[in-house]
């Protein structure tokens, strides 16, 4: 896979942790950290996304800022002097852990567990009575499945299915601060709505309130097992384009349906043929 | 953009509405009936996105005219705009002012906030809910509607042709709320010192008819634009420079600086902004400015606009100010009709106009790049900075963004010059100061009064604190800090209000006697956050909800008991909300708990009440 040249760009010293980086012009503080091998935990950064910098769980402590900054949108600054765990930023990212876990179910959100034990986050000090965001699970298609009480409303599937890929624009945020939610307009089932099923926000959501139908019911029925799930990349059979498939099968059958991310055409996006159409694969011995 | 509409058609007055705003649709691509001609070409493009900034006014038409949006309502928008409808839909509902659920025409706005309550507001709405029912449908409680010399207050608004606001001031308690038409006081009744000849930017305040352009002229008016035509561009910015100017709004940047990076800038076109989007809880400054002296706004936001290169400017009004609203644009249509705005002004070859774009009840809006979206026709969340307003702000130009009462202060700069007007107040705040009172005071109302007078010259101004005894004083709103009834000589200036641990924020004197539940305070503080969070960022979305959970758990234990973990609690949030949270709302939401806690003694286990 040939990889388009950029074109040669200046390098900027930073500081992270006290270690010196030198980065090119225009990368993110996440970047920077990347290159240093410094851990930050992100979870609304998508990494073919246009950084939306709202969960703040990345946040860092810049010398001379009095806030903050998340590490995931700010860009490298020539002699900044970046802290990735300073007591200060260790302490926002614990509590913003806390806030999230005690409102959201972050029960399919990769490493959540993991970084809560990290920063000793203690969602639970908030009360049984604690506000949540938990709502019924909207099941309107045979495609996939909207499980809001996950959401943490990172605006990456907005921003998938709106300018930044798609151009569907079927959902958008709806409602102000705690109640704000995804949605359609007036809540209309995504049957009713400018869906075109290209998955391109499941592709995208990070803590799985978004899910392939066939993945919700395994998980329900208790018999999804990621452990035993076998990765396949190939390329989509359906039309000329070349789309890359990560077919993911567990007891020979294709369960889900992902993209690899630095495909340099497709960016991890399809169509509903490549995402959704591989049921014919499997119906053809028991249906034929 | 291939839009799908939901095929719901407005009725006949809604479609009425929207035309009415946006013009008769040109086509059948936007809404109109199908016409041959519409079969052979296709509308869209930038040319057909390009006016989603008349959302927002769209929206407005609407809402005025029915009362709430419908789906068909909401779809004609979208057609005539070339709007998603998720997205219209996500804007129509980021507002508290609009609903997309049937609801009277009538509906009144009973404020329940922090100057209304120290005054009965709970006595109000506890008789308003006994003759209306509960709130949601034909009542309904708001937040600060700027209303504080009258409290407690309420507003009504109504839906029709020609949409009606009424505003009730001063209304009695425990006896039912007589809703009666009646005339609003003038707006020099706001001004307890109006008439006295050392005020500088109330000066006109009740002499000079707000309606009259001859009377403002008559008042001193227009001069400052005369010495800014004699001055040109660079000399103004050079004047206010050198008068110390910072912004009034709360933030305190200084506003000559925040001119000349605008400027300078290559990109065009420059845009002036003036946020008159007051909301902070316990201000009406800035009404009373528009209200009593309109014109002055439309020849600050002028000479604003000369010194900084802006063909055009935006006024962003609360969607709560209806007598400000009639006020400015009669003016706006009066100064253009006169050759004050519009095409060369004056004769000197520069040209500048003005359009107001009303909030729809969203206390985030206030924030300088929140303000640039709502305009924008998308949901009023600030946008990250950098970049700032001055590179990239309103539709991505350089834009420079000032409050109404920063702007009306270039006027006395120009018209006194420079030197004169930083001779007034200290050398880091210079120039006079509106302080808007409130609360248990005799006299409540806007005052003015040079920066260095002390908070205690202020109260006895204002006649003192009624009550008992003088409990506490909000400084700066919501988004402020208390000070104890012992700290009364702290200096009413930026840096004097800093090294007491407060701030000065829009100028807003809150003042609490020992009358007031102190507890009861914070809760609607906390409850006014959660509301008005826009829910972008975690620190500020979750972290307003557990503060407000936190207060009601202490509230509700008897006098004495041990809170501390709660008392943690809210100080561990409160700390990530204000490192952590994009702007300015999260990151100031826990400072008058947290000084309410530190330096009053609210909760202490010795405040037993």
């Amino acid at each position: 896979m040939t990889v388009p040249l950029q074109p040669p760009r200046r390098l900027l010293e930073i500081t992270v942790d006290g270690e010196a980086v030198r980065v090119p012009e225009g990368s993110t503080i996440l970047d920077a950290c990347t290159a240093t091998g410094t851990g930050v935990p992100t979870l609304c950064y998508g990494d073919t996304l246009t950084p939306k910098n709202a969960c703040r769980v990345c946040v860092v402590e810049v010398e001379g800022s009095r806030t903050l900054v998340p590490a995931c949108s700010r860009k490298a600054e020539a002699g900044m002097v970046v802290g990735t765990s300073t007591e200060r930023a260790e302490h926002s990212r614990k509590v913003v852990l806390e806030l999230l876990a005690s409102s959201v179910d972050l029960s399919t959100t990769p490493r959540a567990a993991e970084w809560i034990e990290e920063y000793g986050a203690r969602p639970e000090r908030f009360g049984p009575d604690a506000a949540t965001v938990e709502q019924p699970v909207k099941v309107d298609n045979d495609l996939y499945v909207r499980d809001y009480n996950k959401c943490i409303l990172c605006y990456k599937c907005v921003d998938a299915c709106g300018d930044q890929w798609q151009n569907s624009f079927a959902i958008a945020v709806a409602g102000r601060g705690f109640d704000a939610t995804i949605s359609t307009e007036h809540d209309a089932p995504l049957t009713d709505s400018a869906c075109v099923y290209c998955g391109n926000c499941v592709e995208v959501c990070p803590t799985g309130a978004l899910s392939f139908k066939s993945e919700f019911d395994m998980r329900t029925a208790g018999t999804w097992n990621e452990a035993e799930q076998t990765r396949t990349t190939t390329i989509c059979s359906y039309c000329g384009v070349g789309c890359n498939l990560t077919l993911h099968v567990q007891e020979n059958r294709i369960v889900k349906v992902t993209s690899p991310h630095d495909n340099p055409v497709t960016h991890g996006n399809l169509c509903i043929k490549g995402r959704f159409g591989f049921q014919h694969v499997q119906n053809v011995a028991s249906d034929g | 953009m291939d839009l799908r509409f939901r095929d719901v058609e407005p009725t006949p007055e809604e479609r009425a509405a929207i035309d009415a705003v946006l013009g008769p649709p040109p086509s059948a691509w936007e809404g109109g009936a199908r016409t041959e001609a519409d079969l052979r070409f296709a509308s869209g493009g930038h040319a057909a996105r390009e006016r989603r900034d008349q959302l927002l006014p769209a929206l407005h038409a609407v809402n005025d005219r029915i009362g709430w949006i419908s789906e068909g309502a909401l779809d004609h928008i979208c057609r005539r705009l070339t709007v998603p409808p998720a997205e219209a839909y996500g804007v129509a509902t980021f507002y508290s002012l609009f609903s997309v659920k049937p609801r009277p025409k009538r509906v009144l706005h009973v404020c329940t906030d922090l100057a209304c309550q120290a005054r009965g507001a709970d006595a109000v709405r506890r008789s308003v809910e006994e003759q209306y029912g509960p709130p949601g449908v034909s009542w309904t409680p708001s937040p600060c509607l700027g209303l504080c010399e009258r409290a407690p207050a309420a507003l009504a608004l109504e839906a029709g042709e020609t949409p009606k606001a009424a505003v009730y001031g001063d209304l009695p308690h425990d006896e039912p709320v007589d809703l009666t038409e009646r005339d609003e006081p003038a707006a020099e009744a706001a001004v307890p010192q109006a008439g006295d000849p050392s005020l500088v930017l109330l000066r006109r305040i009740g002499r000079a008819d707000p309606a009259s352009l001859d009377d403002y002229r008559a008042n001193g008016g227009y001069a400052a634009l005369r010495r800014a035509f004699d001055l040109g561009p660079a000399g103004v910015i050079r004047e206010v420079l050198e008068s110390g100017l910072v912004g009034r709004g709360g933030a305190a940047f200084p506003t000559g600086r925040k001119w000349e990076a605008t400027a300078r800038q290559p990109d065009h076109p420059h845009y002036l902004v003036c946020n008159a989007d007051e909301s902070e809880p316990g201000t009406f400054k800035d009404r009373v400015i528009m209200e009593g002296d309109p014109y002055a706004l439309v020849e600050a936001m002028t000479v604003a606009a000369y010194a900084v290169g802006c063909p055009k400017g935006f006024i962003y009004l609360r969607g709560e100010y209806p007598r400000a609203l009639r006020r400015l644009e009669l003016a706006i249509a009066t100064a253009r009709s006169r050759g004050f705005l519009g095409d060369d002004i004056l004769g000197h070859g520069f040209s500048f106009d003005i359009e107001i774009r009303r909030g729809a009840g969203a206390y985030i809006c206030g924030e300088e790049t929140a303000i640039f979206n709502s305009i924008e026709g998308h949901r009023g969340e600030p946008r990250t900075k950098p970049p700032f307003p001055v590179e990239k702000g309103l539709f991505g130009k350089p834009t420079v963004v000032n409050n109404v009462e920063t702007l009306v202060n270039v006027l006395p700069i120009l018209t006194m010059g420079a030197p004169a007007y930083a001779a007034v107040g200290t050398p880091s705040s210079t120039g006079t100061k509106l302080f808007c009172l409130s609360g248990s005071v005799h006299r409540p109302g806007i005052y003015e009064l040079p920066f260095g007078a002390t908070l205690r010259d202020l109260l006895e101004l204002a006649g003192g604190a009624t009550g008992g005894g003088l409990r506490a004083v909000l400084l700066g709103g919501a988004a402020g800090a208390f000070v104890r009834a012992d700290e009364l000589d702290v200096p009413l200036t930026f840096e004097g209000t800093r090294a007491a641990g407060a701030t000065l924020g829009s100028g807003v004197v809150l003042v609490l006697d020992d009358t007031v539940d102190m507890a009861r305070i914070l809760l609607r503080i906390a409850e006014f956050f959660r509301d008005e969070s826009c829910g972008q960022c975690v620190p500020c979305r979750v972290g307003t909800v557990r503060q407000e959970e936190a207060l009601h758990r202490i509230s509700r234990r008897p006098p004495g008991a041990d809170s501390a973990d709660d008392l943690t609690l809210l100080r561990d949030v409160g700390r990530a909300m204000r490192d952590a949270s994009i702007c300015g709302l999260g990151q100031t939401a826990w400072n008058a708990v947290e000084s309410a806690i530190d330096r009053l003694g609210v909760f202490s286990p010795s405040e037993a009440k």
